[in-house]
């Protein structure tokens, strides 16, 4: 070996410990943060693990266990009925909100303010507040329903309403993002597009149809799979709203919580359902993924 | 107004006749509607701390407060605790932000600039863990906190426990790193002829060009963190070290709180977010909309 190339190889080891100095931090914070608890999940749910006794392994019996469970498919299928309500709801109306204010030439920034207002507060404050709206006896909703001459209802305490109730909440508080971004996505529509079409003939429906969607068709799917995502791993409201033992609306992560903090500490029960969760979400979050990336 | 900035219905269609006067009642009817929606509630938080509990409770809400209890707010600040709560969530909020911020500039510069080997690898890893659903994580990321490996301590009610998750930010290091690859290698040769070392180039020459991406940053850092509420639940357990969120869910479940203290409560909660609101609006809005149009 030549003395240069001794030089040289000396320099890259050290430009390189010195690289691995600046990314040591992020190493470490990944690494027991979010690499390792990764494999110790899976491995947990082969587990029986409580806290109490050192961990031994049971092979599926965690996964047997959930599907013996009646609460397990309770908690899929409110997660499912939260998740169609929310985009019913939650993905609809933003489009359509948004729609209608890019059109606006006066107080756009006003109507931005506003619908982002919920997305500033705290959860637990939008969810705390809306209690309180929703409370049958001296609540807000009532009062005004009842002013109205129109029925009434128990919100949150009727079985029928309680999951209403929540992704009503989770709407107010959340479609603020989901309205802005598809205001950023409507001004970035060329204006040719849509003279074009007028020269054409075509309706305002029919811009909408055929020139409005296809131009915002990536950012209504990237929202669509961020909304399935986000909604899926519902907590806050429930937890807060019904409790967590309430049949009616018991969600997969107040099941998760519940087998891990509040019964009997069964981390390893609560690791197999954080699992199969992980399955389903990583699958939405991979497409997601892909598309955004493919776009840079 | 120019048509080049047209949207879906043309200015000339807007002014003609009848559709003047359209254009004006939707308008006028949206702008009711997202007051009453959005406004509105927060008038009634703020409004419902200064009623009366008694006032609270009538069947027929009053619009306006009958008296106006303006010590309703200081009582909740002493009985409450709002201030401590407060004052903590400020703490983590603060030191959560300046720490993710350290470790994950630091992190996107040594992958961007100083290209390691397996640098690609580490990345990629790190752009995994987007994948990763939180909630999925939530019950081995609670264990590991209560024994980190190979430190084997408890991190437990200690602000650690948000802090070092916190700074593992996969989206941050990819922005950051997507900013700092912009930024033409010329400039830190140049300063490396200078004599400057690597840390010298982070500091004088890579940082003082991305300010704008660093206050979009660090503005959501901030409301990431006083927004946050499952993980401080379950890592904050002990009361006093509690964030406002995970305190005012505690006092709700007591049902021992009055209605009226409890409004101020969340009234106060909102506040700094609301008053932070008001002044980056622009920054916040538009940050999201760039995060939409880059996708």
């Amino acid at each position: 070996m030549t003395v240069g190339a001794s030089e040289r190889l000396r320099r890259r080891i050290g430009d390189n410990l010195q690289a691995y100095a600046f990314l040591a931090a992020g190493l470490v914070c990944f690494g027991l943060f979010s690499w390792y608890p990764l494999v110790k999940g899976i491995i947990l749910s082969f587990q029986q693990d409580n806290f109490v006794t050192p961990p031994y392994w049971v092979g599926l019996d965690n996964y047997r266990a959930l599907f013996a469970d009646p609460l397990f498919g309770t908690a899929w299928l409110n997660t499912l009925e939260f998740t169609a309500l929310a985009l019913l709801f939650g993905y609809a109306v933003p489009f359509a909100v948004a729609l209608v204010v890019n059109e606006f030439r006066h107080a756009k920034g006003f109507f931005r303010v506003a619908v982002y207002l919920p997305v500033m507060l705290p959860p637990i404050v939008s969810v705390l507040l809306w209690k309180y709206f929703y409370d049958p006896g001296s609540g807000l909703f009532n009062a005004v329903l009842s002013a109205l001459h129109l029925p009434t209802s128990e919100w949150t305490q009727s079985p029928k309403m309680a999951m209403v109730s929540l992704v009503l909440v989770s709407t107010w508080a959340n479609m603020g993002g989901a309205t802005i971004m598809y205001l950023a996505g409507l001004a970035g529509i060329p204006s040719e597009l849509y003279e074009a079409a007028e020269l054409d003939g075509a309706s305002v429906w029919q811009r909408v149809r055929h020139v409005t969607i296809p131009q915002l068709r990536f950012i209504m799917l990237v929202l669509l799979l961020l909304q399935i995502v986000a909604t899926m791993q519902v907590f806050i409201e429930p937890f807060q709203l019904t409790g967590t033992t309430n049949p009616d609306t018991i969600t997969v992560m107040v099941l998760i919580y519940r087998y891990a903090f509040t019964v009997n500490n069964d981390f390893g029960l609560a690791a197999a359902m954080s699992v199969l969760l992980f399955i389903v979400l990583g699958a939405f979050s991979a497409v997601y993924l892909r598309l955004t990336r493919k776009a840079d | 107004m120019s048509s080049s900035t047209r949207s879906l219905i043309s200015d000339a269609h807007l002014r003609r006749g009848r559709n003047r006067l359209v254009y004006r009642v939707v308008l006028g009817a949206l702008a009711v509607a997202f007051t009453l929606l959005f406004i509105f509630p927060l008038y009634w938080m703020f409004s419902g701390a200064l009623k009366s509990p008694q006032e609270l409770v009538q069947p027929v809400p009053t619009l306006l407060p009958t008296e106006w209890h303006w010590s309703t707010f200081a009582d909740a600040w002493e009985r409450l605790q709002v201030g401590h709560f407060l004052l903590n969530t400020a703490y983590y909020a603060f030191f959560g932000w300046l720490i993710q911020l350290l470790v994950d500039v630091a992190a996107a510069y040594a992958l961007s600039k100083l290209r390691p080997v397996f640098g690609k690898v580490v990345l990629g890893a790190m752009l995994a863990s987007l994948m990763l659903p939180a909630a999925a994580l939530l019950v081995p990321s609670y264990l590991t906190v209560v024994d980190v490996p190979i430190v084997g301590v408890n991190l437990l009610n200690s602000p650690w426990a948000l802090w070092l998750p916190g700074a593992a930010n996969a989206f941050n290091v990819y922005v950051l790193k997507r900013f700092f690859d912009q930024i033409p290698d010329d400039l830190l040769e140049a300063a490396s002829i200078d004599g400057a070392g690597r840390l010298r180039m982070l500091w004088s020459v890579i940082l003082p060009l991305s300010l704008p991406v660093l206050a979009v940053i660090s503005i959501f850092a901030i409301i990431g963190s006083w927004k946050d509420f499952l993980w401080p639940l379950l890592v904050l357990q002990d009361p006093q070290q509690q964030t406002i969120s995970v305190a005012l869910s505690r006092l709700s479940f007591t049902g021992q709180v009055p209605q009226n203290e409890l409004y101020a409560a969340l009234a106060m909660a909102s506040l700094p977010m609301i008053v932070v609101f008001m002044i980056f609006q622009r920054r916040i809005l538009n940050g999201l909309s760039a995060g939409a149009i880059k996708g």
